[in-house]
């Protein structure tokens, strides 16, 4: 039977991101669309009525949403190179992670560090920090969250990456220091140069000059209140 | 299989430890209910949940698990004879999935913001959208339950848990702020879904008792006014 499959997404969505890896490290073929957030199309409406939000999995006619759900369907559906774990305990410490990421490190690295400036930023600040520890504190004896190989957890928290370099080039301050999360660093740097990963990623200056528009109009919202 | 080496660290008024006492009883786990209070937090939590330092956790074979639904997963994979508490279908799984995080990350906030709106126009807005949130869940039940008591079907299952476990804070919500929630003509499935969740064996027991949890909900709600009264001052 032939297999349709589309992932609706935007050339910058980290969480589109998390789908387009975990597709090519399966090797599982896929059609493309592009999103545009400001004029989204009738299907990304009929497909995601609840959050009208990219990523969206559409696989023969069904389509699935919530990037962190859409990556366990992947894993259920195509079972080769599996990206979570067998053991229920791993595979509940992989959830935990990942949601900690989710909730947590994305919260205050991006809108609270990233987006803010003055004492907010500092405050964001020593949070970040203390999350970042418990990544670090996660990766003893590990090459990637997932053990020798990319996993679920890995997916999730990519996004550090390519994107903590971008933020602190655009905010001008240093988020990750080698010095105290050099497991952390090293995680980054491996993880990015992975072939499949460092093959999919958005043009760095591209990403830049959008990221310094959205800080630039955070900061100055705030600032006209 | 031992399970006397299953213990669980709630306390009775949360709604996240709610669902994993109801996922144990549905696998018919023996477990050892450690009691904390948030007040005072026992070494045994902080040093098993040394990142959140909450409740629920899970400790099977000395290994702590933590998030409420992460340890509801685990109970369905670690115990994996019936009854199942995710779907088997891959795709019915992440629809499952999907519905259990909009109700933890858009619902639920929603519901915890009533208590927090300040003023009868913020607090309307609150309950408004508390509402609204319902009736998206009332067509996701339709959907899910094709005609069936519960979002899983014959049986209780994961959305089940997931949403059931607020029904008691939604009473409260319902009686501090003198209205109605499910609204039994605009949520009809909804409606009838919650009298047969309460009643379903591996809730009954374990639900907290309503008027105890409006008694409990109104002291510490008076007790934070007061607070946030006092620090303004």
């Amino acid at each position: 039977m032939a297999e349709e499959l589309k992932l609706f997404r935007t050339w910058s969505s980290v969480f589109a991101l998390r789908i387009v890896w975990a597709l090519k490290i399966k090797g599982v073929e896929y059609e493309t669309i592009f999103e545009d957030l400001s004029n989204k199309s009738p299907s990304l409406l009929q497909y995601n009525p609840v959050h009208k939000k990219v990523p969206v999995l559409v696989h023969n006619g069904k389509p699935i949403a919530e990037s962190l759900v859409i990556l366990e369907y992947i894993d259920e559906t195509w079972r080769e190179t599996p990206l979570l774990p067998e053991d229920p305990y791993e595979r509940a410490m992989a959830r935990f992670w990942a949601k900690f990421g989710d909730d947590k490190v994305l919260t205050s690295i991006f809108w609270g560090v990233f987006l803010k400036e003055g004492k907010e930023q500092e405050e964001a600040m020593v949070e970040a920090m203390e999350h970042l520890q418990f990544l670090e504190d996660e990766l003893k004896g590990k090459t990637f969250f997932g053990g020798e190989r990319i996993g679920f957890v890995d997916l999730a928290l990519g996004w550090l990456a390519n994107m903590i370099s971008i933020f602190e080039e655009v905010a001008g301050l240093k988020m990750v220091d080698e010095d105290k999360f050099p497991l952390l660093a090293a995680w980054m740097q491996e993880f990015a140069d992975s072939p499949i990963i460092k093959d999919n990623w958005p043009p760095r200056d591209k990403l830049i000059a959008k990221f310094q528009a959205l800080r630039d109009a955070k900061l100055a919202a705030a600032a006209s209140k | 299989m031992a399970t006397s080496d299953v213990k669980l660290l709630g306390a009775w008024p949360s709604p996240f430890a709610l669902r994993v006492h109801i996922a144990l009883n549905i696998k018919s786990i023996d477990y050892e209910c450690l009691e904390e209070n948030l007040l005072a937090k026992s070494q045994l939590l902080l040093q098993s949940n040394p990142v959140h330092k909450k409740i629920p956790v899970l400790i099977h074979h000395d290994k702590p698990i933590c998030e409420s639904l992460a340890i509801v997963q685990y109970i369905d994979e670690a115990w994996s004879s019936a009854p199942s508490i995710l779907p088997s279908d891959p795709y019915d799984r992440a629809v499952a999935r999907f519905w259990a995080a909009y109700i933890d990350d858009k619902w639920f906030p929603w519901l915890n913001g009533v208590a927090n709106a300040q003023g009868a126009e913020a607090k309307k807005a609150a309950l408004d959208q508390v509402r609204e949130g319902l009736v998206v869940l009332e067509e996701a039940f339709g959907k899910c339950s094709k005609g069936k008591d519960f979002f899983s079907g014959d049986r209780i299952g994961y959305v089940d848990i997931a949403l059931g476990c607020f029904l008691r804070w939604v009473y409260v919500a319902e009686k501090r702020n003198d209205v109605k929630l499910l609204v039994e003509d605009k949520m009809p499935g909804l409606a009838a879904w919650a009298n047969k969740f309460c009643e379903d064996g591996a809730v009954k027991d374990v639900m907290p008792d309503k008027d105890e949890l409006l008694e409990f909900a109104n002291m510490i709600l008076e007790a934070r006014a007061k607070l946030n009264a006092s620090s303004n001052n």
